[in-house]
This record gives structure tokens, C-alpha cells and sequence, in this order.
């Protein structure tokens, strides 16, 4: 697939890419979904089909030129092909956060002015009937699951296979105003909106057209030569400006098959069915797969576990080079053999990760540990660095230039410089259109020549052209005695260990740095079990003295590590506490793609804050929780603080 | 076939048809121990029928007498407008009837999957020899039971222990498990021996939902036998209390709870 898109080729939409997939590719799997224990296909053909249809039936319900369509549920042929036919019939599909309480949908919902909405389930109906009184532009409903929904009013609620009868039904009449729409499609219409997960306030929508997402999904398959062969398994929110570009960009540009899991809890088995070739992650999912690795090696036996020490010591050794193409020794190469035989070769089939050609973390840094830990066995692990308003690639590492400190050089198009106070702006075709009723942000983010600010202060390495990102510019902040604070630094250092989970480090405009913890159940459980150490919440174990203990261990050795870098050895963390509840985005203190609120958090937890600063050695706090369901409880601590060593600076500050 | 008084309909609107087992004068004893005495009472067509009571109350003496189990001395069960002859449990489970069990029953060393296959153990036709050869008859029969099992699966959100080993899994999915044997089964009539002992409350919540969704979903006919009141009284559409053996209450869970006899059976009383 290496003809060139542009004006004249007729590939000016998504929905015309798939119309050209059901042409060139028509008996070749589009979509494959697990259901009912077996893998079902939907063939090119059939998945037009089946957005053709979905696309009539909705403007035989009144769809009209430039509504929006919202969709709402996990990953799902149906769901996908629902974006692509909101498309061909004129509308703009909204994909929503799945996991959003009512509220957060009520916010998105109202301010896109949303017409429709397709929901995958009752629970996603539910909520969004919880909210219909202020949602005054809604007009219908439409659901994929018929459970529970029976016997729901069906005046404004329709089911989706409805829809598609009533579109094929109507076909003969409907078919030439769908061509009509259709053929209007060109590249500067709107493909998707995309509402961004909002670290520091309300969400924006930032609008996408089929020029940003065809362009850069061309641009980023020929970089690393994906072909309609690849396997890839959607599992991340489909909100997500990432799962987007590979589900629906890349995947409809190169014609590769996108597989959905049975449910959210087969993930890990799925994967190991698919061994997708291309995959994508977070490096929480990498830390949460290696984490459990670990944990099942503490429980292996005694032969085992040496035999993995041993070969996974010569990996560390000699993996990342083989991976890039160096020189290595004859023995050495034997012995990487060997280990790919007894345990990398198995390890990566129960991980899932036997085929993967190429893959890519985002998002956050990756711990270096982390990183290496799956490059030294073979899989082509790399990093990107991108946002939702480039739609996704900023920055991305070429095959053989690989390193875990660094994003990469910028990606095929895309101009990055910058700025004069260390931020970094880009300017590519990805580039969004704008913020959906929001001219000022829009000014505010976009310069009119096209430059976007990324909000993330970083720079390039002289010798290797690489961007480097320290933090978000608004985060790095001074503190009083004038030494650089940047508090991303430190925790990332800190959610290198296994047992934590997450990690809000304060010290803007202070003398000293503090940090909240939160501990990870599943590896601190572990340790817990193997350690009798008997607990029966995850408050009781989050302050359990010897977890404390082992807290205090990991955060000196932080101390001791940033104590040696010149710039931020002052970000030394001197008090800490290990937070009573986990972190959470139905609180408001993450982001649906499980970013750390600071200011947020910082508000919430102000008396914590402030007795990590008085010196007072435990403190009392209530904390009001809200539950999967929306509803909302009280739950209350009292929290020891810890001091940590705090290690002499390796140098005085130059800021001074 | 069924009783032709007429049905009523719930608070929630639904209808509810005529008598599907009519219980009549039934008396069970072990020995000179009376377990139920004298205990007259019907479940209907598509309702959720709960059966409490205090501890030691023949609860659960009386589903084993619906099952089929335990056959009473006295007494007589009408099943669908005819009187049930004594009958083995697997010609019980063949009239429609299913069950859970009160200390779960399953086979633990084998996985979800198979333990659920199970359940469709009456539906299987093809004799042990085509079985092991697994051609023709047998292949399309497991395949097509393999369905309907991969459907509860599915209904139950279990798929991602379906090959689990049932020994390996917590106490709240075991339950889930064995719901999803009987459901199988494809039953009319389902009988859960106390569905949520020991669940916390978000197991509880998970549980409530589920049975409420096979009785709206397939239509069918629950009784339980539960515990906790507040479950009971928001999915049961009518209650028995039974209290030493006998009936002492019987109604809608408004009319049974302010039942001063159920009252006094729960919370005691005194003897001054």
C-alpha cells in the first residue's frame, strides 16, 4: 500500500479507505472479535457492509450533515465500524471514555451538543439516562447489548442490529443521500473528535481531520513498514487519540487486522491467542506484566528461578545489542541462543509477545529496568512522544536507535523546535484543526503559522538529535532556595520499584521536597504473603510498619540517585507517607488515561500536605471516595510520615 | 397444563403467569425429628420466590424437597398441573429443574468450562463409544451444547476463567460458577440455596444483578433461599417465612414484613 495519498487519488476519508479495503482486500480478516470462546471474523467486505448499513439506518433516523455522534464502550468491531458510518452519513463521531462516571459524560455530552449517542451496554445506557434532563440536543439512543434493556422505554432507544435491518431495509431509498454525504467527504473534513483527558481542567475537544489521521497514519506505517499482514489487539480506551491512529488510521491505511478481546478481563489470554505484530502500551501495562513475571519467579523453584537469573543476567548483556545490530561475540551469541530456548522464547510466548515485530510505549516515561528488561529479550520495544493534538506522533525511535532516556528524533513531517523557555512546539500535518468551541485555547495552544506548544519543557541532545523531555513546562517549577524542581524526575524514579504504584512528589516554591505513595497491591501482597504479614484491606497493608519499612528503602536509594544529578539534586525527597486509598480517576486525582492531577490532588489532600511540612509524625484524615456506580462513602486514616536520607548534593546549584 | 387462576403483576410490571409447583401439606421427617410441618404454598410462572427463615427453619430441607432429593412423608409436590411421583434427581433435572448448592458443588479439579459442560449432561444423546471417537453425532453435539454453555459464559461474565480450574478460583466466582452449571441446563424452574452466604457487598450486588437479569432475560422461575433481608426483600416478589418447620408467613415483602409473627421470629421475644 504505497500509492500516494492526495487530492486526486480519491483516499480523502476513512470512510473512502475502507471502501477501498472491501475493493482490494475484500476476503482479508478487518476485524476479528472474541465471542463465545471462538475468534470471529469480519472480512473487509463485511465490515463495509456492515457500516453501510449502519450508516443508512442512522440517517433513516433522522442523522443530519455535521451532528455528533457519540460512542461509548470498550473496544469492538461494532463500535469501530460505528465511528467510520457516523463519518460516511455526514455526522461526527465522539468516542467517549468508557469508564467515565455520569457527570464526566454529561460535561463531554453537553458541550459537543451530542445528537446521538451508541452505547455498548446497559451499564453505558444507564448512565447516560441518569443525565438525559441536561442533555437537550440528544435525540436517540442506540445499544449493541440487548441485556437488561428489554424492557427500557424504546421510543428514543433503538438497538444496533435495528438500526442495521431499518438501513438495509431502506437501502434503496436512503442509498443515494449516504453517496451524496459521502462524496462530500474530503480531506479537511471532520474525522473525529477526540476529547483530551484534561490534566489541568475541564476536557477540550480537539478536532481531527481526515487529513491529520491519514497523513500521519501514512507517514507513520512507512516508518516502521507496516504492511496489511500485521496483527494488532485494541484494548486501549477508544477515547484515546492512540488507539485511533492504530485502529482505525493505520489499520484502514495499510489494511491490518484490528482484534478485539473477549471482555477486559482476557487481555492478557487473548494476547497470547493473537501474539499480535505490531503493540502498543502504556508502560503501566509493561510494569504490570513484569511485575507479575517477578511474582511468579519468587514462587518458582529453586532450579527455575536460577535458570532465569541466569540467562536473563546475559540478556541484560547482550539482548539490546543483537537487537540493534551490533557485534557480538560468537559465545555470546550461543548463549543468548541457548536462553531463547529455556526461557526467552517461552517467556515472551506467555507474555504474548512472540511475534512482535514492532512495539511502542507512550504516554509517560518508562523505567529504564522496565524498558531493557523487554529489549534485552528480543521484543523491538520502543518509545514515542506525542499528544491527541498532533494526533499522536511528535517524536518517535528509529529501529537500532534506541534508548530509554530519550523520545526519539521527530517523526516523518513533523517540524519540532524549542522555545525559548525550554518548551517544545511541533508543527506537522497531524496538527489539529482546533478545540471544539474553544477559539481562546485554541489561540492559546496553536501560533497562526501552525506551531503547537506541547506544554512539555525538554531538548535535544547535540550528538544523537534526540528530544529529551524533563517535565511538563507548568510543573517544573523553582523552589525557595532557587534549585529546579521537577517533580515527574523524581516519581518516575520512584514507580520504578515493583511495590509502588504511584508517586506525587511537592516542593514548588518550598525548601524541601515531599512525596505521597501509593503502594502496589499485587507485588506488595506478594511480598506481604511470602513475608507472613497478615492484613485484610489495602488500607491496613498501605500502613503496615514493615511496608513502611521497605517504602523508606526504595525512596532512600531515589534520594541517592537524584543526589547525583547537579540540576535537581535538590528534588530530594525528605518527608514522606504512604497514601490509605489508591489514587483514583473516578476521584478526580487521575485522568482517565491515569495521569497524576497534581494541583488537584494537592487540594484534596491539603492537610496532608501540610503536616508532611510541620514535622508532625502522623496525621488524621477523612477522604471521601466515590465508587464505580457513582455513589460516593467516607473513608478515614491515620497516617504515619516518614523521614527518609536525605544525601549530600553532588554539586551546588548553578541557579544559585 | 398450569393452574388456571389467573397471575398478577408486579410493582415492577411484570406479569406474572399461573402456579408452575404447587407445594401441598407437606411434612418431611428424619426420624422423630420434624424438619417442615404440614407446609402448603405454590411458586408461579416467571416470579422470584424467596423461602427465609431463622436458622435450623427446614429451608433448605424444602428445596431438597422442590429438587426432588428428599421426598416427604406427607404431602403431596404438583409440578405443571400433575403430581410428581417420586423420582431420582437426574428425572427431576430432566422436568426443568435446576439447582445451586448452599456449601458449593462443584468438581474442583476441572475447569470452568467443563464444570458447566456438565450441565448439559442430560441433553447429551451419543453413547460413551462415539464419545471417545468424537466423530459425527458426538462432534456436533458437543458443539452444539458448547453454544449454549459459551452463552451463560458470556451472560455471566466468567469468560476470562473459562479455563480455570475451578479449586484455584475465590469463593464469590465459585458460586458464579455453579449458577452458571444449572443455567445451563436451560432450567424453568431455578432453585439457589442461599446464592450470596458469605459474599461481600459488591459480590452481593453482582449476584442480585445477575439473578435478576436470568429472570428477566429467559423468563425464569427462581426460588431461593437467602439470608440477608435486604437482598431478599428487593428481588423477591413474594417471601415464605418458615420458622421450626412451619409456615408462619406468606405474601409480598411489604405484607411479610410487617408480619408481626415473622417479626417475633426474627428479632425474638420476650418471655416475661
Amino acid at each position: 500500500m504505497t500509492q500516494p495519498v492526495n487530492g486526486d487519488s480519491g483516499l480523502r476519508s476513512v470512510p473512502a479507505l475502507l471502501r477501498r479495503n472491501a475493493k482490494t482486500m475484500a476476503q482479508a480478516p478487518a476485524y476479528r472479535e472474541k465471542e463465545f470462546g471462538i475468534w470471529q471474523t469480519w472480512t473487509w467486505t463485511q465490515a463495509c457492509q456492515q457500516a453501510e448499513s449502519l450508516a443508512l439506518g442512522l440517517i433513516d433516523l433522522g442523522l443530519d450533515t455535521g451532528d455528533f455522534v457519540a460512542i461509548i464502550g470498550r473496544n469492538r468491531p461494532s463500535l469501530y465500524l460505528s465511528m467510520v458510518a457516523v463519518q460516511m452519513a455526514g455526522g461526527v463521531p465522539v468516542p467517549l471514555y468508557q469508564d467515565a462516571v455520569a457527570d464526566e459524560m454529561s460535561y463531554v455530552l453537553q458541550h459537543c451538543g451530542a445528537r446521538y449517542v451508541i452505547a455498548e451496554s446497559q451499564e453505558q445506557v444507564d448512565k447516560v439516562l441518569e443525565v438525559q434532563d441536561q442533555l437537550s440536543e440528544l435525540k436517540h439512543m442506540v445499544y449493541l447489548d440487548p441485556r437488561g434493556l428489554r424492557k427500557y422505554d424504546h421510543t428514543h432507544l433503538h438497538s444496533y442490529d435495528a438500526i442495521l435491518d431499518a438501513g438495509h431495509a431502506k437501502r434503496d431509498a436512503t442509498l443515494p443521500i449516504l453517496q451524496q454525504r459521502e462524496g462530500k467527504l474530503d480531506y479537511d473534513s471532520t474525522c473525529v473528535m477526540l476529547y483530551t483527558s484534561g490534566t489541568t481542567g475541564k476536557p477540550k475537544g480537539v478536532v481531527l481531520s481526515n487529513r491529520n489521521i491519514i497523513e500521519t497514519a501514512r507517514a507513520s506505517s512507512d516508518f516502521d513498514k507496516l504492511t496489511s499482514g500485521e496483527n494488532v489487539l485494541a484494548y486501549l480506551p477508544m477515547a484515546w487519540v492512540g488507539d485511533f491512529i492504530f485502529s482505525i488510521g493505520q489499520a484502514y491505511w495499510t489494511g491490518f487486522c484490528v482484534n478485539c478481546p473477549e471482555s477486559q478481563d482476557t487481555m492478557s489470554t487473548d494476547l497470547r491467542e493473537i501474539g499480535p505484530s505490531y503493540f502498543f502500551a502504556p508502560p503501566r501495562v509493561f510494569e504490570t506484566q513484569l511485575t507479575n513475571v517477578m511474582i511468579r519467579m519468587e514462587d518458582a523453584g529453586k532450579f527455575k528461578k536460577w535458570l532465569f537469573d541466569t540467562f536473563m543476567a546475559h540478556a541484560r548483556k547482550v539482548g539490546p545489542a543483537i537487537l540493534d545490530g551490533h557485534s557480538v561475540g560468537m559465545m555470546d551469541r550461543l548463549k543468548y541462543a541457548l536462553g531463547e530456548l529455556c526461557i526467552y522464547g517461552p517467556l515472551k510466548n506467555t507474555l504474548g509477545f512472540t511475534n512482535v515485530r514492532v512495539g511502542y510505549t507512550a504516554g509517560e516515561a518508562i523505567g529504564p529496568e522496565i524498558f531493557d528488561f523487554y529489549r534485552s529479550l528480543g521484543i523491538n520495544l520502543k518509545q514515542l512522544y506525542g499528544q491527541t493534538e498532533a494526533s499522536v506522533f511528535i517524536t518517535q525511535q528509529p529501529d537500532g536507535q534506541v534508548r530509554s532516556d530519550t523520545v526519539g528524533v521527530p517523526s516523518p513531517g513533523v517540524e519540532v523546535r524549542i522555545g525559548d523557555s525550554g518548551e517544545v512546539y511541533y508543527r506537522s500535518p497531524g496538527t489539529f484543526v482546533e478545540y471544539y468551541r474553544n477559539p481562546e485555547s485554541t489561540a492559546d495552544t496553536k501560533d497562526p503559522e501552525g506551531w503547537v506548544a506541547t506544554g512539555d519543557a525538554g531538548f535535544f541532545e547535540t550528538d544523537t538529535g534526540h528530544l529529551r523531555i524533563i517535565d511538563r513546562a507548568k510543573d517544573v517549577a523553582k523552589m525557595s532556595d532557587g534549585g529546579m524542581f521537577a517533580p515527574k524526575f523524581v516519581e518516575n524514579k520512584l514507580k520504578f520499584y515493583p511495590s509502588i504504584l504511584e508517586a506525587v512528589v511537592f516542593g514548588a516554591g518550598r525548601d524541601t521536597c515531599v512525596a505521597f505513595i501509593n503502594i502496589d497491591m499485587s507485588a506488595v501482597g506478594n511480598w506481604a504473603e511470602r513475608n507472613n504479614i497478615a492484613y485484610s484491606s489495602y488500607q491496613e497493608l498501605a500502613g503496615h510498619p514493615r511496608v513502611l519499612e521497605q517504602i523508606r528503602l526504595h525512596v532512600n536509594e531515589v534520594n541517592a540517585s537524584v543526589a547525583q544529578d547537579e540540576m535537581l539534586s535538590g528534588c530530594q525527597i525528605h518527608r514522606f507517607l504512604v497514601l490509605h486509598k489508591e489514587l483514583d480517576a473516578d476521584d478526580g486525582e487521575l485522568t482517565r488515561t491515569r495521569k497524576v492531577r497534581r494541583k488537584i490532588i494537592g487540594e484534596k489532600f491539603e492537610d496532608l500536605v501540610n503536616a508532611l511540612y510541620d514535622g508532625s509524625a502522623s496525621i488524621y484524615t477523612e477522604t471521601e471516595v466515590t465508587y464505580e456506580d457513582g455513589r460516593k462513602g467516607k473513608i478515614s486514616a491515620t497516617l504515619n510520615i516518614l523521614d527518609a536520607e536525605v544525601f549530600p548534593r553532588a554539586a551546588q546549584i548553578a541557579a544559585q | 397444563m398450569l393452574d388456571q387462576t389467573e397471575g398478577y403483576m408486579t410493582a415492577d410490571g411484570r406479569k406474572i403467569g399461573g402456579v408452575v409447583m404447587d407445594m401441598r401439606n407437606i411434612t418431611l421427617r428424619f426420624g422423630g425429628v420434624e424438619a417442615i410441618k404440614n407446609i402448603s404454598f405454590d411458586i408461579r410462572e416467571g416470579e422470584i420466590r424467596a423461602i427465609i427463615g431463622p436458622n435450623g427453619a427446614g429451608k433448605s430441607s424444602m428445596l431438597n424437597v422442590i429438587s426432588g432429593f428428599y421426598v416427604p412423608q406427607e404431602g403431596e409436590v404438583w409440578f405443571r398441573g400433575s403430581k410428581r411421583p417420586p423420582m431420582k434427581p437426574y428425572q427431576v433435572a430432566q422436568q426443568g429443574i435446576a439447582r445451586t448448592f448452599q456449601n458449593i458443588a462443584l468438581f474442583e479439579g476441572m475447569s470452568v468450562l467443563d464444570n458447566v459442560m456438565t450441565g448439559r449432561l442430560n441433553n447429551m444423546k451419543t453413547g460413551l463409544l462415539q464419545q471417545a471417537l468424537w466423530r459425527g453425532a458426538a462432534e456436533r453435539e458437543e458443539v452444539e451444547n458448547r453454544e449454549i454453555c459459551e452463552k451463560v459464559i458470556d451472560f455471566l461474565e466468567i469468560q476470562h476463567i473459562r479455563k480455570t480450574p475451578v479449586a484455584r478460583l475465590p469463593y464469590g466466582l465459585k458460586k458464579r460458577v455453579e449458577l452458571a452449571r444449572a443455567l445451563a441446563s436451560e432450567p424453568k424452574l431455578l432453585l439457589l440455596d442461599e446464592p450470596m452466604a458469605g459474599m461481600n457487598v459488591e459480590e452481593k450486588e453482582d449476584m442480585s444483578r445477575f439473578i435478576l437479569s436470568v429472570n428477566d432475560e429467559f423468563g425464569t422461575t427462581i426460588a431461593l433461599i437467602e439470608h440477608d433481608m435486604g437482598v431478599v426483600m428487593d428481588l423477591s416478589d413474594r417471601v415464605v417465612v418458615m420458622d421450626y418447620g412451619k409456615k408462619i408467613g406468606d405474601g409480598t415483602p411489604d405484607e411479610v414484613r410487617n408480619n408481626q409473627d415473622v417479626i417475633d421470629a426474627y428479632l425474638g421475644v420476650s418471655h416475661d
